[in-house]
């Protein structure tokens, strides 16, 4: 979008848009992101390289299972649970899936509520985004101890080649720490948002800087970004 | 220097400037494709379906759900193209990279077919 913005003349100008802007933005000599502060260009910049990291397990998986002459075990089974005596194949991942996807849900509508002023609602579907989230790790929890206790081992399992527990522990693990980190956060920002901290612009414990609701933003987009990563673990590990 | 710039803008334009405001039922709407998208992904599984229409499928789904989060929850669509590019283009990289290791993946699978027979 073109944003009339003030000169020292009093006249405004208009930034050009799409290919001119692209240039004239990079050329400028000056910070190069207009739209987003520097918080928001940081996190997008720590999700591009988060997006490396998690890129190249994907990539480590499938390269050992393309290269071993060993069956891959079928997810579909070894990920399946027995109800009411009926085998529901992916049935806890796909619980999974529908949950992280309504944590994202809440948190968009929070992040709108938030530059809506509106801190108690904010903080409110903060704590139920942290809540699905919460429950999101129990789950990974409940399937983990059950693999293992089906005899699952990085190195080894009952199905087929080995490197599905190694490909299985390292994607999952990772990421199951990153939902973790995402509602400790999450509870941080939410208690800020219910005190009131960024209607006020108090200064924030460790950076001194105002808080303003963009944070909720910023949070929010590390939210996002760790259902995003589960689109694609669900569709390469589990899916495949 | 920002802060007094920003402090010379009339009310109206900071409104516009800072935050991103849609309406709820955007959200809603898109909340409501990623449940339909990961439904239909999930049933690709229930089916069984298999080859070639199963991982387009799951490839298609994923894409158009990874799509939704990016653009909208995100709001990659209303950022500059700046930002978008800096973001967006980077892990084309990682393609690069996936064409090197399926390249690898199929050297070591025939070499361990050639050295082992099949079985080990």
């Amino acid at each position: 979008m073109a944003d009339p913005l003030p000169t020292a003349t009093g006249a405004t100008f208009t930034r050009p848009d799409g290919w001119a802007g692209f240039t004239a933005d990079w050329a400028s000599d000056q910070r190069a992101f207009k739209s987003a502060s520097w918080g928001k260009a940081m996190m997008w910049i720590f999700l591009l390289s988060d997006t490396f990291i998690f890129s190249c397990f994907l990539l480590s998986y499938m390269t050992v299972r393309m290269s071993t002459t060993v069956p891959w075990p079928n997810p579909s089974e070894v990920f399946g649970l027995e109800l009411g005596g009926v085998s529901v194949p992916l049935l806890l991942i796909a619980i999974m899936t529908f949950i992280l996807i309504s944590s994202s849900g809440t948190m968009a509508i929070a992040v709108n509520y938030g530059y809506r002023r509106e801190r108690k609602k904010t903080a409110a579907l903060m704590l139920a985004t942290a809540a699905f989230g919460a429950s999101f790790v129990g789950m990974q929890g409940f399937e983990w101890t059950k693999l293992i206790r089906e005899g699952v081992r990085p190195w080894s399992n009952p199905w087929g080649a080995d490197q599905f527990g190694s490909s299985f522990f390292m994607i999952t693990g990772f990421h199951g720490t990153h939902v973790t980190i995402g509602v400790i956060f999450l509870l941080i920002v939410a208690r800020k948002v219910w005190r009131g901290d960024f209607d006020h612009g108090k200064p924030g414990y460790f950076t001194s800087r105002k808080g303003r609701y963009e944070n909720v933003e910023i949070m929010g987009l590390y939210w996002h970004f760790v259902d995003l990563v589960w689109v694609f673990i669900f569709a390469f590990f589990y899916l495949w | 220097m920002s802060q007094s710039a920003a402090q010379a803008v009339p009310a109206r334009a900071i409104a516009h400037v800072e935050g991103q405001h849609h309406p709820i039922k955007l959200y809603l709407i898109v909340w409501g494709w990623l449940f339909v998208l990961s439904t239909c992904s999930y049933l690709v599984d229930y089916f069984g379906l298999q080859g070639y229409l199963r991982w387009s499928l799951i490839v298609l789904f994923m894409i158009l759900k990874a799509f939704l989060i990016v653009a909208i929850f995100m709001h990659m669509a209303w950022e500059r193209l700046t930002l978008i590019c800096a973001i967006l283009l980077p892990p084309i990289a990682v393609l690069v990279f996936l064409g090197i290791m399926v390249f690898e993946a199929n050297y070591t699978f025939f070499t361990r077919l050639a050295f082992f027979g099949t079985g080990s």
